[in-house]
Protein backbone atom coordinates (compact mmCIF):
# COMPACT_ATOMS: atom_id res chain seq x y z
CA UNK A 1 0.00 0.00 0.00
CA UNK A 2 1.51 2.85 -1.13
CA UNK A 3 1.32 6.17 0.84
CA UNK A 4 -0.57 7.71 -1.08
CA UNK A 5 -3.15 5.09 -1.33
CA UNK A 6 -3.63 5.48 2.14
CA UNK A 7 -4.05 9.44 2.28
CA UNK A 8 -7.11 8.65 -0.11
CA UNK A 9 -8.40 5.95 1.77
CA UNK A 10 -7.77 8.18 5.16
CA UNK A 11 -9.72 11.62 3.60
CA UNK A 12 -12.86 9.71 2.35
CA UNK A 13 -13.16 8.01 6.17
CA UNK A 14 -12.60 11.13 7.64
CA UNK A 15 -14.94 12.81 5.11
CA UNK A 16 -17.57 10.40 5.68
CA UNK A 17 -17.86 10.16 9.27
CA UNK A 18 -19.56 12.91 10.40
CA UNK A 19 -22.06 11.89 8.03
CA UNK A 20 -23.13 8.88 10.17
CA UNK A 21 -23.50 10.12 13.62
CA UNK A 22 -27.14 9.80 13.55
CA UNK A 23 -26.61 6.14 12.45
CA UNK A 24 -24.82 5.93 14.94
CA UNK A 25 -27.05 7.13 17.92
CA UNK A 26 -29.61 5.10 15.76
CA UNK A 27 -27.96 2.37 15.76
CA UNK A 28 -26.55 1.53 19.11
CA UNK A 29 -29.85 2.26 20.47
CA UNK A 30 -31.33 -0.18 18.24
CA UNK A 31 -28.60 -2.78 18.15
CA UNK A 32 -28.23 -2.86 22.30
CA UNK A 33 -32.33 -3.38 22.46
CA UNK A 34 -31.61 -5.96 19.82
CA UNK A 35 -28.96 -7.05 21.82
CA UNK A 36 -30.55 -7.27 25.38
CA UNK A 37 -33.73 -8.87 23.37
CA UNK A 38 -31.99 -11.80 21.87
CA UNK A 39 -30.35 -12.26 25.61
CA UNK A 40 -33.34 -12.14 26.86
CA UNK A 41 -34.65 -15.10 24.67
CA UNK A 42 -31.96 -17.05 25.71
CA UNK A 43 -29.23 -16.48 22.97
CA UNK A 44 -25.80 -15.73 24.23
CA UNK A 45 -23.86 -12.92 22.75
CA UNK A 46 -22.61 -13.99 19.34
CA UNK A 47 -25.90 -14.76 17.96
CA UNK A 48 -26.38 -10.86 17.52
CA UNK A 49 -23.06 -10.20 16.70
CA UNK A 50 -22.66 -12.95 13.85
CA UNK A 51 -26.48 -12.28 12.91
CA UNK A 52 -25.89 -8.55 12.20
CA UNK A 53 -22.44 -9.17 10.90
CA UNK A 54 -23.84 -11.65 7.87
CA UNK A 55 -27.41 -10.20 7.61
CA UNK A 56 -26.91 -6.41 8.60
CA UNK A 57 -31.05 -5.63 8.80
CA UNK A 58 -32.64 -4.94 11.72
CA UNK A 59 -36.17 -5.98 10.98
CA UNK A 60 -35.53 -9.09 9.89
CA UNK A 61 -33.20 -9.71 13.05
CA UNK A 62 -35.68 -9.01 15.14
CA UNK A 63 -38.40 -11.76 13.94
CA UNK A 64 -35.40 -14.17 13.67
CA UNK A 65 -35.36 -14.14 17.12
CA UNK A 66 -39.10 -15.70 17.03
CA UNK A 67 -37.64 -17.90 14.48
CA UNK A 68 -34.96 -19.42 15.79
CA UNK A 69 -36.89 -20.00 19.13
CA UNK A 70 -39.83 -22.07 16.97
CA UNK A 71 -39.73 -25.23 15.20
CA UNK A 72 -36.57 -25.66 12.01
CA UNK A 73 -38.47 -24.95 8.90
CA UNK A 74 -35.54 -23.78 6.10
CA UNK A 75 -38.13 -23.20 3.23
CA UNK A 76 -40.69 -20.97 5.21
CA UNK A 77 -37.85 -19.24 6.80
CA UNK A 78 -36.27 -18.38 3.40
CA UNK A 79 -39.25 -17.08 1.76
CA UNK A 80 -40.15 -15.24 5.35
CA UNK A 81 -36.72 -12.96 5.06
CA UNK A 82 -37.19 -12.92 0.95
CA UNK A 83 -41.01 -11.11 1.92
CA UNK A 84 -39.26 -8.63 4.30
CA UNK A 85 -36.45 -7.86 2.72
CA UNK A 86 -38.04 -7.08 -0.75
CA UNK A 87 -37.88 -3.75 -0.17
CA UNK A 88 -33.76 -3.56 -0.73
CA UNK A 89 -34.37 -4.67 -4.38
CA UNK A 90 -35.93 -0.58 -4.75
CA UNK A 91 -32.78 0.19 -3.21
CA UNK A 92 -30.40 -2.00 -5.86
CA UNK A 93 -32.21 -0.34 -8.45
CA UNK A 94 -31.92 3.24 -7.18
CA UNK A 95 -27.84 2.77 -6.94
CA UNK A 96 -27.67 1.32 -10.09
CA UNK A 97 -26.19 4.11 -11.49
CA UNK A 98 -24.15 5.80 -8.56
CA UNK A 99 -22.58 2.52 -7.47
CA UNK A 100 -21.33 2.04 -11.25
CA UNK A 101 -17.64 1.39 -12.10
CA UNK A 102 -17.12 1.35 -8.78
CA UNK A 103 -15.05 -1.88 -9.03
CA UNK A 104 -15.08 -4.28 -6.33
CA UNK A 105 -16.67 -2.25 -4.01
CA UNK A 106 -19.40 -2.71 -5.48
CA UNK A 107 -19.95 -6.09 -3.73
CA UNK A 108 -19.91 -4.69 -0.93
CA UNK A 109 -21.84 -1.65 -1.20
CA UNK A 110 -24.39 -4.16 -2.52
CA UNK A 111 -24.06 -5.94 0.25
CA UNK A 112 -24.56 -3.90 3.17
CA UNK A 113 -27.66 -1.65 1.46
CA UNK A 114 -29.56 -1.53 4.66
CA UNK A 115 -32.51 0.85 4.96
CA UNK A 116 -30.07 3.67 6.40
CA UNK A 117 -26.98 3.41 4.33
CA UNK A 118 -29.24 3.56 1.17
CA UNK A 119 -30.62 6.57 2.52
CA UNK A 120 -27.39 8.01 2.84
CA UNK A 121 -25.43 7.37 0.06
CA UNK A 122 -28.39 7.91 -2.32
CA UNK A 123 -28.45 11.19 -1.33
CA UNK A 124 -24.68 11.98 -0.32
CA UNK A 125 -22.15 13.00 -3.01
CA UNK A 126 -18.64 12.65 -1.80
CA UNK A 127 -16.66 16.15 -1.29
CA UNK A 128 -14.52 17.70 -3.80
CA UNK A 129 -11.50 15.64 -3.91
CA UNK A 130 -12.59 12.88 -1.83
CA UNK A 131 -12.62 9.24 -3.89
CA UNK A 132 -16.38 8.30 -4.68
CA UNK A 133 -16.24 4.55 -3.81
CA UNK A 134 -14.01 5.12 -0.62
CA UNK A 135 -16.22 7.45 0.29
CA UNK A 136 -19.35 5.11 -0.05
CA UNK A 137 -17.44 2.12 1.40
CA UNK A 138 -16.75 4.04 4.50
CA UNK A 139 -20.47 5.37 4.88
CA UNK A 140 -21.67 1.33 4.44
CA UNK A 141 -18.88 0.40 7.09
CA UNK A 142 -19.11 2.56 9.39
CA UNK A 143 -23.07 2.63 10.10
CA UNK A 144 -22.32 -1.59 9.49
CA UNK A 145 -19.94 -1.49 12.55
CA UNK A 146 -22.61 0.85 14.92
CA UNK A 147 -25.10 -2.15 13.57
CA UNK A 148 -22.86 -5.10 14.93
CA UNK A 149 -20.87 -3.59 18.15
CA UNK A 150 -24.28 -2.34 19.56
CA UNK A 151 -26.04 -5.24 18.87
CA UNK A 152 -22.77 -7.30 20.30
CA UNK A 153 -22.40 -4.95 23.68
CA UNK A 154 -26.59 -5.14 24.03
CA UNK A 155 -26.24 -9.11 23.92
CA UNK A 156 -23.12 -8.59 26.37
CA UNK A 157 -24.53 -6.32 29.07
CA UNK A 158 -28.07 -8.27 28.49
CA UNK A 159 -30.54 -6.76 31.23
CA UNK A 160 -28.26 -5.76 33.40
CA UNK A 161 -28.17 -1.94 31.94
CA UNK A 162 -31.84 -0.12 32.43
CA UNK A 163 -31.54 3.62 31.43
CA UNK A 164 -34.08 5.90 30.38
CA UNK A 165 -34.05 6.05 26.48
CA UNK A 166 -37.42 5.97 26.02
CA UNK A 167 -38.57 7.31 22.37
CA UNK A 168 -34.93 7.77 21.65
CA UNK A 169 -36.17 5.15 18.23
CA UNK A 170 -37.40 8.12 16.81
CA UNK A 171 -34.03 9.52 15.91
CA UNK A 172 -34.23 6.60 12.33
CA UNK A 173 -37.48 8.50 11.84
CA UNK A 174 -36.00 12.18 12.20
CA UNK A 175 -33.81 10.62 9.57
CA UNK A 176 -36.19 9.32 7.46
CA UNK A 177 -37.88 12.36 7.15
CA UNK A 178 -35.19 15.17 6.83
CA UNK A 179 -33.45 12.61 3.84
CA UNK A 180 -37.27 13.07 2.38
CA UNK A 181 -37.41 16.91 2.47
CA UNK A 182 -33.48 17.15 1.41
CA UNK A 183 -35.17 15.11 -1.52
CA UNK A 184 -37.90 17.37 -1.82
CA UNK A 185 -36.59 20.49 -1.72
CA UNK A 186 -34.37 18.85 -4.83
CA UNK A 187 -37.57 18.10 -7.03
CA UNK A 188 -39.16 20.44 -8.91
CA UNK A 189 -42.46 18.07 -8.69
CA UNK A 190 -43.66 16.10 -5.86
CA UNK A 191 -45.37 13.24 -8.16
CA UNK A 192 -43.57 10.61 -7.17
CA UNK A 193 -43.18 11.25 -2.95
CA UNK A 194 -46.40 11.56 -3.06
CA UNK A 195 -47.09 8.05 -4.57
CA UNK A 196 -44.98 6.55 -2.24
CA UNK A 197 -47.11 8.38 0.76
CA UNK A 198 -50.41 7.45 -0.62
CA UNK A 199 -49.24 4.04 -1.55
CA UNK A 200 -47.68 3.14 1.91
CA UNK A 201 -50.67 4.67 4.01
CA UNK A 202 -53.17 3.26 1.93
CA UNK A 203 -51.92 -0.19 2.48
CA UNK A 204 -51.62 0.26 6.15
CA UNK A 205 -54.97 1.28 6.88
CA UNK A 206 -55.88 -1.71 4.55
CA UNK A 207 -53.14 -4.39 5.64
CA UNK A 208 -52.44 -3.39 8.42
CA UNK A 209 -48.76 -2.34 10.06
CA UNK A 210 -47.11 -6.03 10.05
CA UNK A 211 -48.33 -7.07 6.50
CA UNK A 212 -48.48 -3.62 4.40
CA UNK A 213 -45.08 -3.29 2.91
CA UNK A 214 -45.45 -5.29 0.28
CA UNK A 215 -48.89 -4.55 -1.16
CA UNK A 216 -47.26 -0.69 -0.90
CA UNK A 217 -44.23 -1.53 -2.48
CA UNK A 218 -46.63 -3.07 -5.60
CA UNK A 219 -48.67 0.07 -5.42
CA UNK A 220 -45.57 2.16 -5.93
CA UNK A 221 -44.47 0.24 -8.51
CA UNK A 222 -47.61 -0.20 -10.26
CA UNK A 223 -48.47 3.73 -9.97
CA UNK A 224 -44.96 5.09 -10.82
CA UNK A 225 -44.98 2.82 -14.13
CA UNK A 226 -48.55 3.73 -14.85
CA UNK A 227 -48.04 7.54 -14.80
CA UNK A 228 -44.64 7.00 -15.99
CA UNK A 229 -45.36 9.64 -19.55
CA UNK A 230 -47.05 11.98 -17.22
CA UNK A 231 -43.91 11.99 -14.56
CA UNK A 232 -41.36 12.35 -16.99
CA UNK A 233 -43.26 15.40 -19.02
CA UNK A 234 -43.45 17.38 -16.01
CA UNK A 235 -39.68 16.56 -14.97
CA UNK A 236 -40.98 14.98 -11.71
CA UNK A 237 -37.78 13.18 -11.41
CA UNK A 238 -35.32 13.97 -9.18
CA UNK A 239 -32.24 15.84 -10.66
CA UNK A 240 -29.13 14.07 -11.75
CA UNK A 241 -25.89 13.59 -9.34
CA UNK A 242 -23.70 16.06 -10.69
CA UNK A 243 -27.10 18.68 -10.68
CA UNK A 244 -27.71 18.02 -6.11
CA UNK A 245 -25.66 19.58 -4.38
CA UNK A 246 -25.53 18.67 -0.36
CA UNK A 247 -24.99 20.84 2.29
CA UNK A 248 -24.36 18.72 5.34
CA UNK A 249 -22.57 18.81 8.88
CA UNK B 1 -32.92 -26.77 17.10
CA UNK B 2 -29.62 -27.52 17.61
CA UNK B 3 -26.90 -25.59 16.57
CA UNK B 4 -26.24 -26.82 12.93
CA UNK B 5 -30.36 -26.12 12.23
CA UNK B 6 -29.33 -22.56 13.90
CA UNK B 7 -26.73 -22.18 11.84
CA UNK B 8 -28.78 -23.28 8.67
CA UNK B 9 -31.55 -20.90 9.78
CA UNK B 10 -28.86 -17.92 9.91
CA UNK B 11 -27.05 -18.30 6.68
CA UNK B 12 -30.54 -18.69 4.54
CA UNK B 13 -31.88 -15.15 6.09
CA UNK B 14 -28.70 -13.65 5.22
CA UNK B 15 -28.89 -15.42 1.85
CA UNK B 16 -32.12 -14.03 1.40
CA UNK B 17 -30.60 -10.95 2.40
CA UNK B 18 -28.01 -10.87 0.04
CA UNK B 19 -30.35 -12.23 -3.00
CA UNK B 20 -32.86 -8.91 -2.64
CA UNK B 21 -29.78 -6.64 -2.51
CA UNK B 22 -28.05 -8.19 -5.68
CA UNK B 23 -30.75 -8.92 -7.59
CA UNK B 24 -30.59 -5.71 -9.54
CA UNK B 25 -26.84 -5.40 -9.50
CA UNK B 26 -26.85 -9.45 -10.72
CA UNK B 27 -29.31 -8.82 -13.90
CA UNK B 28 -28.15 -5.54 -14.86
CA UNK B 29 -24.71 -5.33 -15.14
CA UNK B 30 -22.65 -2.84 -16.33
CA UNK B 31 -21.86 -4.34 -19.69
CA UNK B 32 -24.88 -4.05 -21.12
CA UNK B 33 -27.69 -1.17 -21.33
CA UNK B 34 -29.51 -0.64 -18.50
CA UNK B 35 -33.91 -0.83 -20.11
CA UNK B 36 -35.59 2.48 -20.49
CA UNK B 37 -37.99 1.67 -17.62
CA UNK B 38 -35.70 0.53 -14.73
CA UNK B 39 -33.43 3.92 -15.23
CA UNK B 40 -36.57 5.71 -14.74
CA UNK B 41 -37.61 3.34 -11.79
CA UNK B 42 -34.13 3.84 -10.42
CA UNK B 43 -34.70 8.02 -10.42
CA UNK B 44 -38.45 7.74 -9.72
CA UNK B 45 -38.01 5.01 -7.06
CA UNK B 46 -36.03 6.92 -4.44
CA UNK B 47 -38.81 9.75 -3.34
CA UNK B 48 -41.00 6.80 -2.96
CA UNK B 49 -38.95 4.97 -1.20
CA UNK B 50 -38.40 7.66 1.50
CA UNK B 51 -41.68 8.34 2.08
CA UNK B 52 -42.81 4.65 2.49
CA UNK B 53 -40.00 4.32 5.08
CA UNK B 54 -41.20 7.15 7.45
CA UNK B 55 -44.97 5.19 7.59
CA UNK B 56 -43.03 1.92 7.64
CA UNK B 57 -41.31 3.68 11.11
CA UNK B 58 -44.05 5.09 12.51
CA UNK B 59 -46.63 1.68 11.65
CA UNK B 60 -46.87 1.35 15.11
CA UNK B 61 -48.05 4.38 16.12
CA UNK B 62 -51.21 4.29 17.94
CA UNK B 63 -53.56 7.25 16.66
CA UNK B 64 -57.15 5.75 18.46
CA UNK B 65 -55.84 5.61 21.59
CA UNK B 66 -52.18 6.57 23.50
CA UNK B 67 -51.28 10.10 22.75
CA UNK B 68 -53.39 9.85 19.54
CA UNK B 69 -50.38 10.41 17.20
CA UNK B 70 -49.02 13.65 18.69
CA UNK B 71 -45.97 13.37 20.15
CA UNK B 72 -45.47 11.51 16.80
CA UNK B 73 -46.73 14.84 14.68
CA UNK B 74 -44.98 17.20 17.12
CA UNK B 75 -41.51 15.62 16.59
CA UNK B 76 -41.95 15.57 12.86
CA UNK B 77 -42.83 19.52 12.80
CA UNK B 78 -39.71 20.50 15.11
CA UNK B 79 -37.76 18.42 12.61
CA UNK B 80 -39.15 19.85 9.55
CA UNK B 81 -38.64 23.67 11.18
CA UNK B 82 -35.51 22.50 11.71
CA UNK B 83 -34.52 21.43 8.45
CA UNK B 84 -36.19 24.52 6.60
CA UNK B 85 -34.22 26.53 9.18
CA UNK B 86 -30.62 25.34 8.83
CA UNK B 87 -30.55 23.30 5.77
CA UNK B 88 -28.81 20.84 7.60
CA UNK B 89 -28.72 17.24 8.48
CA UNK B 90 -27.82 16.75 12.34
CA UNK B 91 -29.87 19.81 14.07
CA UNK B 92 -33.07 18.86 12.72
CA UNK B 93 -32.44 14.96 13.62
CA UNK B 94 -31.22 15.74 17.08
CA UNK B 95 -33.82 18.54 17.51
CA UNK B 96 -37.04 15.91 16.19
CA UNK B 97 -35.88 13.32 18.30
CA UNK B 98 -34.77 14.98 21.65
CA UNK B 99 -38.62 16.43 21.52
CA UNK B 100 -39.93 12.82 21.36
CA UNK B 101 -38.33 11.90 24.34
CA UNK B 102 -39.26 14.69 26.07
CA UNK B 103 -42.93 14.39 25.08
CA UNK B 104 -43.07 10.79 25.53
CA UNK B 105 -40.95 10.60 29.00
CA UNK B 106 -42.30 13.89 30.38
CA UNK B 107 -45.30 15.17 29.19
CA UNK B 108 -47.77 12.11 27.70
Amino acid sequence: MTKEAKGVRRRALLAAFPYTIPIFAGFWFLGLAYGMYMNASGFNFWYPMVMSLVVFGGSLEFVMVTILLGPFAPLATFFLALMIQARHVFYGIAMLDKYKGLGWKRFYLYFSLCDETFSLNYMLEPPPGIDRGWFYFFVSLLNHIYWISGSTLGGLLGSLVKFNTEGLEFVMTALFVVIFLEQWSKEKKHYTALIGLFASLVCLVLFGPDSFLLPAMGLILLLLLLFRKPIEKAGGLTLTADERTVDLP
Amino acid sequence: MNLTEQIIIIALCAAATMLTRFLPFLIFSDKKATPKYITYLGKALPAASFAMLIVYSLRNTELSGGTYGLAEALAIMVTCVLYFWKRQMLLPIAGGTITYMLLVQLVF
